[in-house]
């Protein structure tokens, strides 16, 4: 730059003028990187610290209006201990828990060979098949849940939370099978191929070779499969009626609004405690889901 | 260990794209076949069906014997080496080189002494707790190469399987090859685009074109003899010339004139051969290697002629030069001690006893 400068004549000027810095120029990118990170993390971080003041306060802490919302004078456990301890709130956990992990294990089931045979096996339609696997899941529930209702109440499963078991992988398995065949994809078919010429079956293939090579790509569904089945309210609210059936989601609303009465320190509670699996669940997988990646599990 | 027989072989692709236009092929116990042509001329297509990894439309195939068109990849008993390596990244080496052994139940001791023998073979012991991605190119080739032999299976199969590795290490991997075949001796069927590879691992060299076989043969046979254009052009580096000339019928002895005067005489031992095509547009072939500076030489049909060259390549060994005959590019390669300048005259010696006479429009070699 300078050396062109100088060729076209410029007064006598440092040979060498520093035109920018780099080091600089990394730091100010360094710095808006926090900043922006800092707004996200106040952000998303503010509601659920607001949960967890409110739930370590008694009720009458709660209901004085002159106190500050953000501070806790005396902090109390007395709102766990009765959600643990009285009321269906444990039921509810266990339907959740039982609801979820068996509607993760029917997703698997469904989606991993159907991603499988979408991405791999060129058959007749296959590729009008992968969309259309995708435009289901486009589908709203809110529009989904009338037709349900007929299908549900005929199989007599009205109020049964095992219908939730049924009703879930309608909304897990095509997402799921859309994002692994992605992934699927991008693993070398060679990879199967070798496994094919060394004596492998197709079912020793997929469980030996392929599954274990393609796992970063499975855990990614499966978080997915789990944070919608966990969260899901629509459906057990159109679905479940009575306390025993109930999972989490509709339990705490239903059980902890009595008419107008909120019991806010309980729901808080109740809301942080039902947090906690997602968060376990993502922990755990997220540290395997990054060995996978950095294990470079797809190139041969 | 087995022969493989290739009859009619057909393979047509969804949309009428017809890879493989009915080809016939047998290839001996023990032999090395190496199938190659350009980029998609359906080599590994060829390939992928004796695999069993793609359905075969039409025609058969036979290993040992048998015909194996229904028979799945599993129980051909071949083993193939892809040109990725396809290891796979969650185990070891050792695993990986044990996986085919241990889906057949061998016993454990078995699958060990197997595992070190192809290890000692090619050179890969201390590697054997290894994953795949803590390994170089060349390793992984090996190892790749390893899974292969441990099974010791009826024919290996390889797709070109030095194009993912640097120059060096593919001229290196090249001779592995062909030590590993010297010892095991496995029929193997070998695809490559490469021509430098197809001569030197072949025991016969398979020119495949669009679809089709266009010559068979040792590789000695194909550079000397080759039966088409295309073989003639594509077997050999640099590429033979081709000169558009005319067969003339002067005095009993056959000549051909060339572009921009230059007459060359056809040797006498040929003359029966050529004379039915006295007086035709013909394309005289000469391989660059054949058309050198003059030297003195008592060898018979020898033919000088001048040229102007335009652009010179000195390759160490050599000296390549290129001059144009009306549109023509002609190479010739040189003694690096012969003073070749761009634009001074060269007197060209053309040896006649190696030349090739094409047909233009049959492109076939008379
Ligand atoms: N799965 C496929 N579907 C449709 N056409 C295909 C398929 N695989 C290959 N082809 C076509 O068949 C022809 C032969 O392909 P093939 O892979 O055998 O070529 P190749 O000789 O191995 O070439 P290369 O040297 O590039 O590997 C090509 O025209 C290719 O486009
Ligand atoms: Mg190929």
């Amino acid at each position: 730059m300078s050396g062109a400068s100088m060729a076209t004549g410029a007064p006598a000027a440092p040979a060498y003028r520093k035109v920018g810095s780099l080091r600089r120029e990394r730091r100010w990118a360094l710095i808006g990187a926090y900043a922006a990170l800092a707004v996200f993390v106040v952000f998303f971080l503010l509601p659920p610290f607001h949960m967890l003041i409110t739930s370590l306060k008694s009720s009458a802490e709660i209901a004085d209006l002159s106190g500050n919302p953000w501070t806790v004078s005396r902090p109390t456990l007395e709102n766990y201990w009765a959600l643990l301890t009285h009321g269906s709130y444990p039921i509810h956990f266990r339907n959740s828990v039982i609801v979820t992990l068996c509607t993760v294990a029917i997703t698997m089931l469904i989606s991993i060979p159907a991603a499988f045979a979408l991405a791999r096996m060129r058959f007749w339609g296959s590729t009008v098949l992968a969309t259309g696997v995708f435009l289901t899941y486009l589908v709203p529930e809110t529009l989904l849940f009338i037709p349900l209702f007929q299908i549900i109440g005929g199989m007599g499963l009205y109020n049964n939370m095992w219908a939730m078991v049924l009703i879930y992988p309608t909304l897990t398995v095509p997402f799921c099978t859309w994002i692994m065949i992605g992934y699927f994809g991008s693993i070398p078919k060679e990879l199967d191929e070798a496994a094919l010429i060394d004596g492998a079956n197709h079912f020793q293939m997929l469980w030996k070779i392929f599954i274990p090579v393609a796992l970063p790509g499975i855990l990614a569904a499966t978080i997915f499969a789990f944070t919608v089945s966990w969260a899901q309210f629509l459906y057990p609210m159109a679905f479940l009626v009575s306390s025993d059936q109930m999972v989490l989601t509709t339990g705490i609303v239903s059980d902890l609004i009595r008419g107008d009465t909120f019991q806010w320190g309980m729901i808080m509670a109740g809301a942080l405690l039902a947090a906690l699996p997602p968060l376990l669940v993502y922990a755990f997988l997220m540290d395997y889901y990054i060995a996978g990646l950095t294990a470079g599990a797809t190139k041969g | 260990m087995a022969q493989v027989s290739l009859r009619r072989l057909v393979k047509k692709y969804e949309g009428d794209v017809q890879a493989v236009k009915g080809i016939d092929l047998e290839i001996a116990d023990h032999e090395f076949v190496v199938l190659v042509g350009p980029s998609g001329c359906g080599k590994s297509t060829t390939l992928r069906m004796i695999a069993g990894l793609e359905d075969i439309t039409d025609g058969e195939i036979a290993i040992g014997g048998v015909v194996v068109n229904d028979i799945p990849p599993r129980d051909r008993d071949i083993a193939m080496v892809f040109q990725n390596y396809a290891l796979y990244p969650h185990m070891t080496v050792f695993e990986n080189m044990a996986f085919g052994l241990t889906l057949r139940r061998f016993p454990k001791d078995e699958i060990r002494r197997r595992v070190d023998n192809a290890a000692r073979i090619l050179d890969i012991g201390e590697l054997l707790d290894r994953k795949p991605k803590a390994l170089s190119g060349g390793q992984r080739q090996r190892v790749a190469m390893g899974r292969a032999i441990v099974r010791d299976p009826k024919v290996f199969l390889f797709d070109e399987p030095l194009s993912n590795l640097d120059a060096k290490l593919r001229v290196q991997m090249r001779t592995e090859i062909k030590k590993v075949h010297q010892t095991v001796k496995t029929t193997t069927v070998y695809v490559t685009h490469d021509q430098v590879e197809a001569m030197t691992l072949a025991d016969r060299v398979v020119v495949m074109n669009n679809g089709i076989i266009e010559q068979v043969g040792p590789p000695q046979e194909l550079y000397h003899n080759p039966t088409t254009k295309f073989v003639a052009g594509f077997i050999g580096s640099p590429a033979m010339n081709f000169i558009p000339a005319r067969l003339e019928n002067g005095a009993g002895a056959l000549r051909l004139h060339l572009p921009e005067g230059i007459v060359l005489p056809v040797p006498p031992e040929r003359t029966k051969r050529y004379a039915p095509h006295a007086g035709q547009e013909v394309l005289f072939g000469l391989r660059p290697e054949h058309l050198t500076e003059e030297k003195p030489t008592d060898k018979a049909n020898i033919a000088t002629f001048q040229v102007r060259p335009e652009v010179i390549e000195p390759m160490g060994m050599e000296t390549l030069v290129h001059f144009w005959l009306q549109g023509t590019e002609v190479s010739a390669r040189l003694d690096p001690a012969v003073p070749a300048e761009v634009g001074r005259p060269l007197t060209l010696a053309a040896d006649m006893n190696r030349m090739h006479l094409i047909d233009p429009r049959t492109e076939r070699v008379l």
